[in-house]
């Protein structure tokens, strides 16, 4: 499953980066990294980019590249 | 003994940098561009003691990678410019995260300081750092500040002295584990002598992670440069058969664990509360019905301040310049009675080129104190997240709001300061393309040429063409921007979008203000130079090569009969004939002249009375023609009789005026693209305004005015009645493809050298002018030819055009050629 197909609310664990390159690494810098805790906030009012919360800070990703984000969901 | 220290001052995004810099530098400080980059360099000098320090800003990066332009130069500035020791500013608050990027600054083995910015929201939210566990662990100084309140300036300067004096190396070392064997393979392959400019084991780190830049670097300066990189390849795919992952990201995780395990081991934080609020605000803000809403609402606000409120106040401002142009003028060689000296012309038309320029700045200091507010109280980014999704499928990004709205989204604004903003953009291509369209909104220059156009030719429906004009630049910029970016920008990089939204806070008036006064100075010291030069040429091709001699005897001819007739028509008795006999009349009439300007909008009988005192004192002989005393018959004769001279000499100048713009270098230019813009249906007058107007568009109305005279001496009438009598042959539809030619038109020059500027090439700019000029012309050619052909009327041809750019606007949106619009770097860049 990836960060990309989880809707507000969902909270998930982080398993691997698909993304290499530029992408891999700005995700690492944010904080993506395995084991990490994330919580969707809310989506845009197009539905893209989303919104959130991983490490204590809030941040938007557009869907594309959070589908780039390998996940486990461990609540609705 | 007076010491020199160079310091550089690193950190990432929204840590508060640029405060520390401020708090440290005070308002000493200077921008400069980084050469060959977008990037700006602000340096900025403060003395402790007897150390003087060179700080300089760096730009605000995540790490030190080489994937961004920031990177890079913040790389590249630590590298080769051997700053002593490096500032490294940390968001307290947000501890962890931040310390990767110290990790990296320490890797490089240059000396640092850490400062922990933002204590008072670290403690605010009862977090405690234990800044002496944190500093043993780095194994490098730590101090705290509150730089937005000016606290702990002292001691980071006192430890900057003191560390800039020492030059201890940094003995910080990450634990890599089962890379280190990889690493020191690689560092004792790298030739010492060869690499003495940098730490080798950081080199090695960087050639593990397949970094662009330290690759670029050894193939540089190693002769087997393709040996070792062979070697490093080696290690690195061993490494990744044996633990099925790339060094890369595993150095990455062992900093971000080593990172944790700092923080757990020095900082007593209760649970994160800081986001609640923020939380709360966003459900709102970011709300799928209220977020728009709210959306349209600030940007209607934002207008509204500054446009309208912004121009109110101008009034004043306004009025001492020019007063104070008045002032220079009359230092200026005095007027002709029908032909001015040149350098009188030239004076004035320059002040006439800076007044324009300059009245904007109160509009300027509103506009850019509203964004410091947006940008400080963190809902700039909220405003990109709303409209990510829409601009993205034009091609632009969600960061492309700020520009767009700065220029005029709807009406009023300015190019000059929505290319500047541009400068946010992460992503390449998208910025480009903003860049590009920027010049496509309705900056408030336009403005005043659709008002007397509208009147003029939309008696009917002033409300509904204004509104077309307004809205349809949208809807004709975003299918550009789409179109540009699948075609001459579609080479360019993208970024990814991760954007962090910062929690809410209340902006300071310090920050507010000194933004608002920074931004606007930025404005007047690049533009200002730049626009006077530049209008001397145009005032010299406007004028030159002037009017041939017989021309001017002849306009001297036609005076001499206006002053026959006058003289005729006052008699040969009247006793002032020998006062106003030969010259005299003529300086009679420029005298007459001066004195009614100079008590014209004088309202007050006082104020009048003196001015008239002033020019009795100045020509006692004529005192008594400027307010004939009652029961002077004569002198009431030949104030009856001036005015019709009055009234021919202005006839004279403005065909004289006329003629001579028709004769002067633009004149031909404007003749010679007849045969292309016939077809938009412009004349010869209309190009020569629209060419004058590439200076500053506000001119091109007042340009009109000059071309359009009125014939029969009737009083000045307003310009869209003149032009409504005179634009003989002119239909709505004329007006309306000058309207959408102006809509598109080129960048004015301020815009040109700010584009130029911000892309940092000259092709760029030529390009946005040559596009635009292009894609002008072939619009308004377009609609007035295609219309003219079908028999619409202007309102037909409007209203259809308008549905055609909408339509367009809609297929482009959903017109999607990569199935995953983010096509995301595989390949690191050089």
């Amino acid at each position: 499953m990836t960060l990309g197909e989880l809707g507000p609310g969902c909270r998930c664990r982080v398993r691997r980066l698909r993304a290499r390159g530029v992408l891999c690494r700005r995700l690492m810098d944010l904080g993506f990294y395995p084991g990490v805790g994330v919580k969707v906030l809310r989506n845009a009012p197009l539905r893209d980019p989303v919104e959130l919360e991983i490490d204590g800070y809030f941040l938007s990703i557009r869907r594309s590249e959070a589908h780039e984000v390998e996940v486990e969901s461990h609540e609705a | 003994m007076k010491r020199k220290a160079l310091v550089a001052l690193a950190g990432q995004p929204n840590c508060g940098k640029s405060t520390v810099f401020n708090m440290l530098t005070g308002a000493r400080q200077h921008v400069a561009n980084y050469p060959g980059v977008t990037v700006e360099k602000k340096s900025g000098f403060f003395a402790v003691d007897e150390t003087k320090i060179e700080l300089v800003d760096l730009p605000g990066t995540y790490s030190l990678s080489s994937y961004s332009l920031e990177e890079r130069v913040a790389r590249d500035f630590l590298i080769h410019d051997h700053p002593v020791l490096a500032v490294n500013v940390i968001e307290a608050p947000n501890l962890r995260r931040s310390l990767s990027l110290t990790f990296q600054i320490l890797e490089l083995e240059i000396p640092t300081l850490v400062v922990l910015n933002m204590m008072d929201m670290a403690e605010k939210r009862d977090m405690v750092i234990d800044t002496a566990a944190l500093s043993k662990k780095l194994g490098a100084p730590v101090v705290t500040s509150t730089a937005r309140k000016s606290q702990g300036r002292e001691e980071v300067a006192q430890t900057i002295k003191r560390m800039a004096a020492s030059q201890a190396v940094p003995t910080f070392r990450i634990d890599y584990g089962p890379l280190e064997y990889a690493i020191a393979q690689i560092e004792e392959r790298l030739p010492r002598e060869t690499f003495y400019f940098l730490p080798r084991r950081w080199l090695a780190i960087k050639l593990l992670e397949e970094d662009a830049g330290a690759m670029h670097m050894v193939r540089e300066n190693a002769p087997d440069a393709e040996q070792i990189l062979e070697m490093v390849r080696g290690l690195s795919a061993e490494f990744r058969k044996e633990h099925g992952e790339i060094p890369e990201s595993y150095m990455a995780f062992c900093r971000h664990s080593l990172a944790g395990e700092i923080v757990a081991a020095c900082v007593v934080s209760p649970k994160d509360s800081r986001y609640a609020l923020s939380d709360r605000i966003d459900a709102v803000v970011c709300n799928k019905f209220f977020g728009p809403l709210i959306l349209v609402g600030v940007i209607f606000l934002l207008y509204y301040l500054s446009i309208d409120v912004g121009y109110q106040l101008t009034g004043p401002l306004v009025n001492q310049l020019l007063a104070f142009k008045a002032t220079l003028s009359s230092l200026l060689p005095a007027p002709g009675v029908i032909e001015d000296p040149l350098f009188r012309s030239l004076g004035i038309w320059f002040m006439e080129s800076m007044v324009a320029l300059l009245t904007y700045i109160p509009i300027f200091l509103i506009l850019f104190a509203l964004i410091a507010i947006l940008e400080d109280s963190g809902y700039m980014p909220r405003m990109a997240f709303i409209l990510d999704k829409l601009f993205r499928n034009f091609g632009l990004h969600g960061q492309s709001t700020l520009p767009l709205i700065l220029a005029g989204v709807y009406m009023g604004g300015c190019c000059v300061p929505g290319v500047m903003a541009t400068k946010g953009i992460p992503d390449e291509r998208a910025r480009l393309a903003t860049i590009l369209i920027v010049p496509m909104m309705n900056c408030l220059a336009k403005v005043p040429l659709y008002v007397v156009l509208v009147a003029a030719f939309f008696p009917q429906d002033r409300t509904l063409a204004m509104f077309f004009i307004s809205t349809v630049t949208l809807f004709m910029a975003l299918p550009v921007a789409k179109v540009l970016t699948l075609t001459v920008l579609r080479k360019h990089d993208q970024a990814p979008f991760i954007m962090e939204m910062p929690a809410y806070h209340f902006p300071t008036l310090k920050v507010v203000v000194g933004r608002s006064i920074e931004r606007t100075w930025i404005f007047v010291k690049k533009i200002v130079s730049i626009v006077a030069a530049v209008s001397v040429i145009v005032f010299a091709l406007l004028q030159f090569p002037g009017l041939s001699d017989e021309r001017l005897a002849e306009y001297g001819a036609r005076w001499n009969t206006a002053t026959q007739e006058f003289r005729t028509k006052i008699g040969a008795d009247n006793a002032y004939q020998g006062l106003l006999a030969g010259d005299n009349l003529d300086r009679y009439v420029l005298f007459a002249d001066a004195y009614r300007q100079a008590s014209m909008g004088l309202s007050d009988q006082s104020a009048a009375d003196k001015v008239a005192a002033e020019f009795a004192d100045r020509e006692p002989a004529f005192a008594p023609l400027l307010k004939p005393a009652a029961g002077d018959k004569d002198a009431a004769a030949i104030r009856t009789a001036m005015r019709a001279l009055d009234n021919n000499r202005k006839t004279i100048r403005r065909e004289m005026k006329n003629e001579q713009l028709n004769a002067s270098f633009l004149g031909a230019l404007g003749e010679m693209l007849v045969p292309v813009t016939k077809y938009a249906g412009f004349d010869t007058k209309v190009n020569i305004s629209l060419l004058a107007a590439f200076a500053a568009k506000e001119s091109t109305v007042s340009t009109l005015g000059a071309l359009y005279t009125v014939s029969d001496g009737e009083k000045d009438a307003s310009l869209d009645k003149r032009l409504q009598t005179e634009m003989v042959g002119y239909t709505p539809l004329h007006a309306l493809a000058l309207m959408l030619f102006m809509a598109l038109y080129p960048p004015c020059l301020a815009t040109s050298i700010m584009v130029q500027i911000q892309t940092k090439s000259t092709k760029w700019m030529l390009f946005s002018i040559g596009y635009l000029m292009f894609l002008g012309i072939t619009v308004s050619s377009a609609v007035f030819t295609g219309a003219s052909l079908l028999g619409l009327s202007g309102m037909q041809a409007m209203w259809t055009f308008y549905g055609f750019a909408v339509l367009v606007t809609i297929v482009l949106g959903l017109y999607n050629p990569q199935p995953k619009p983010v096509a995301i770097l595989k390949e690191k860049p050089a």
